[in-house]
């Protein structure tokens, strides 16, 4: 019959509520939803902006780094090389800027109605997915154009798909809790992820990176799951798949803790935002 | 009464906010670990601890429409912040029995970019709705808010009027068992609020348990059985309706006799004027019927040539019931400058019904106004029989504030 809420002080470590998360998985998909609507409604560039940046990017990379720099592609055009990497690259980020900005961005939400708070840095995902689908299939029509022939590992991508989003929900549900706190958390973000853009394989392959840094260069996680993406799409050579597996794991520890020390911040949200 | 009855239990209930001092700027990152480092690698300790909320205990029946009070700053908020999950207790226990949705704000996530349809299911969800509900009650919630004609166009379009009213739409439309209201009403035109009102009633009367906050004194008295009087963060009655708001009314006054004789005011431009009663009471006590003298001494920073003086008596919402005004009047102040003025307003006989009347007190120099003092003193007027009829004047809840002796002529016609 009537369910019986019963609310008490919280101390020490809290398990995730997933109860809590299915019940309101509607308010998740409304929320993305209305961030969807607005992008695609507010900008009649709205699909072509998200078309548009990639290209010119990979581009700008492919000229640089193909072109001037004369960096090894595995035998690639390093124009469908560089936005393979973009692309992702952009989902990842994407996820991550919007969890990140999800709290201080939802202020109203936060401090007039209840619903498990985790649902906002997770409410980024299907928009960030959505834009990259309408990159993935420019990626097609880009393959096409090269005759590149699609490889049998494009049947993995979406589990590494899957990881690359743990680890940008995971990194941002720390940033978004810490957000809420720290004001200049948001000039932190971005200057992270573009130290992070050049410490990843994203317009470069990771073999151009000199041998005796490689052990460092994949202490990144997300360099190993870069090279995975890449051989899942053209079927360039994969060096190690340990470091596919300690991004997963990384992502994942990442996501866990995040959700956990968000759970016991949380009580705070609507007193400091 | 079986515990089946009881909505919402809450026990020794408390909140804690911690107040951090400024100038640490420790709202940054960078700001936070270079105390923490100055600190000598020790936690902050500068925090202080205030209570909103110390040990609060009622329960509330189910169907039951209670009305929360007290003056800003009491804990009303807080407490409805805690019952619906917005902030977290930080002591006690509470038990809610059924589906809760709070209106603390209506429009709470409405975008103005999106059109009104399209916002009608953005608010419903956020508010607690599924999907499937707000489709059912899709065309009523159209219908109470009147834009039939505007549904698909972007709500920054709309005009403020109605915004309010499809989010107020929406928000009635929402079924909890117990439904948690915060000033709402404060929202549209008479008409609308009219509508709200009596949509409040039919909430209240299909058995659904409400709690309303409110400042607006006649509402909480028009729709609540029964209220909690909260001040500085601790219940300090619980009863039916009158009792209670009648208590508000003395506790605002045992709080004014407490301050201090004397009242500074500011021009605005730092100088500072102030008022002293006689006695050093800033409380006038009278009879209902009784001859009003209001005598204070004005201290001005520099000298006046034409001292003009306003009193405005208010009524419990604040809004003036009799103004006075030397200025208006053309009344001149007698002869000569000074810094020191004493003042006398006699009025005379007025009559004024039993009750407690702030005062604000407006000073000016000729034409220009220099000060304002408010709420500088009280009238409080004891009830009397005026009359003679046995009994005093029906009290002020049914007469209002000011009675009448008129001439009457009451003659049969055949």
């Amino acid at each position: 019959m009537n369910q019986i809420t019963i609310l008490r002080p919280r101390s020490g470590f809290q398990a995730i509520d997933f109860r809590g998360l299915w019940e309101y998985r509607e308010l998740l998909f409304t929320l993305a939803g209305r961030d969807i609507r607005v992008r695609y409604k507010q900008t009649a560039l709205g699909v072509s902006w998200v078309i548009l940046v990639p290209l010119i990017a990979a581009g700008i990379f492919a000229f640089v780094f193909g072109k001037v720099a004369k960096l090894d592609s595995g035998g690639v055009p390093y124009f469908a090389f560089a936005y393979a990497g973009l692309m992702c690259w952009n989902l990842f980020t994407s996820t991550l800027t919007r969890a990140s900005d999800s709290l201080v961005g939802n202020r109203e939400l936060i401090t007039k109605i209840y619903f498990p708070r985790l649902i906002l840095p997770l409410s980024g995902i299907p928009s960030a997915f959505l834009d990259f689908s309408v990159a993935a299939i420019i990626m097609i029509i880009i393959m096409f154009a090269y005759g590149i022939e699609p490889h049998i590992g494009l049947l993995l991508l979406p589990i590494w798909l899957a990881i690359l989003a743990v680890l940008a929900a995971g990194i941002g549900i720390w940033s978004g809790a810490l957000a809420v706190k720290y004001r200049d958390i948001k000039y932190i973000v971005p200057v992270m992820i573009q130290m992070l853009l050049f410490a990843s394989p994203i317009a470069y392959a990771s073999n151009a990176v000199p041998m005796e840094f490689q052990t460092y260069y994949y202490l990144n996680p997300i360099a190993g799951l870069m090279d995975a993406i890449r051989w899942s799409i053209f079927g360039t050579v994969q060096s190690n798949w340990w470091t596919v597996g300690y991004s997963a794991s990384f992502g994942v520890i990442v996501l866990i803790v995040g959700a956990i020390l968000f759970r016991r911040m949380e009580q705070e949200f609507a007193d400091v935002i | 009464m079986s515990s089946s009855d009881i909505s919402v239990s809450i026990r020794g209930v408390g909140k804690q906010y911690t107040l951090r001092h400024q100038g640490e700027q420790e709202n940054t990152l960078a700001g936070s670990a270079l105390a923490w480092i100055k600190r000598g690698f020790h936690s902050s300790s500068t925090n202080e601890a205030f209570w909103a909320l110390k040990d609060v205990s009622f329960d509330v029946k189910q169907n039951q429409v209670v009305g929360i009070i007290g003056r800003n700053g009491a804990g009303k908020s807080t407490l409805l912040k805690i019952l619906s999950r917005i902030t977290e207790l930080t002591n006690g226990e509470v038990h809610i029995n059924g589906r809760i949705g709070s209106l603390l704000e209506v429009g709470t996530g409405f975008h103005p970019e999106l059109t009104g349809r399209e916002n009608v299911f953005l608010n419903g969800s956020i508010i607690g709705m599924k999907r499937a509900e707000i489709k059912k009650r899709f065309d009523a919630i159209v219908d109470f808010a009147e834009i039939e004609r505007f549904l698909d166009t972007p709500v920054k379009r709309y005009s403020s009027g109605m915004y309010t009213r499809l989010a107020f739409a929406v928000a009635a439309h929402l079924e909890p068992d117990i439904l948690i209201i915060d000033e709402v009403l404060s929202v549209g035109d008479t008409g609308f609020q009219r509508k709200c009102l009596s949509k409040m009633h039919d909430v209240a009367g299909q058995g659904r348990t409400v709690l309303f906050v409110s400042h607006n004194l006649a509402s909480v008295r028009s729709i609540c059985s029964r209220a909690v009087l909260l001040r500085q963060g601790s219940l300090i009655l619980d009863g039916e309706v009158e009792e209670v708001l009648e208590s508000y009314a003395a506790s605002y006054n045992t709080e004014v006799s407490l301050m201090a004789p004397k009242v500074s005011g500011d021009s605005g431009w730092g100088e500072e004027y102030s008022l002293a009663f006689e006695d050093h009471h800033r409380k006038i006590f009278l009879r209902c019927g009784d001859h009003i003298e209001i005598r204070f001494v004005v201290e001005s920073p520099k000298s006046l040539e034409q001292l003009t003086i306003g009193i405005s008596l208010l009524d419990e919402h604040d809004a003036p019931i009799i103004s006075m005004s030397s200025k208006v009047q053309c009344v001149s102040s007698a002869p000569g400058r000074s810094k020191h003025w004493q003042v006398s307003c006699n009025m005379g006989r007025v009559p004024l019904n039993a009750g407690i009347y702030h005062a604000d007190v407006y000073l000016g120099n000729g034409l220009i106004d220099v000060a304002r003092f408010s709420k500088a003193f009280v009238l409080q007027i004891e009830e009397h029989d005026v009359f003679g009829w046995g009994r005093g004047i029906p009290a002020r809840s049914a007469w209002g504030p000011i009675y009448w002796a008129p001439d009457w002529a009451i003659v049969p016609r055949s």
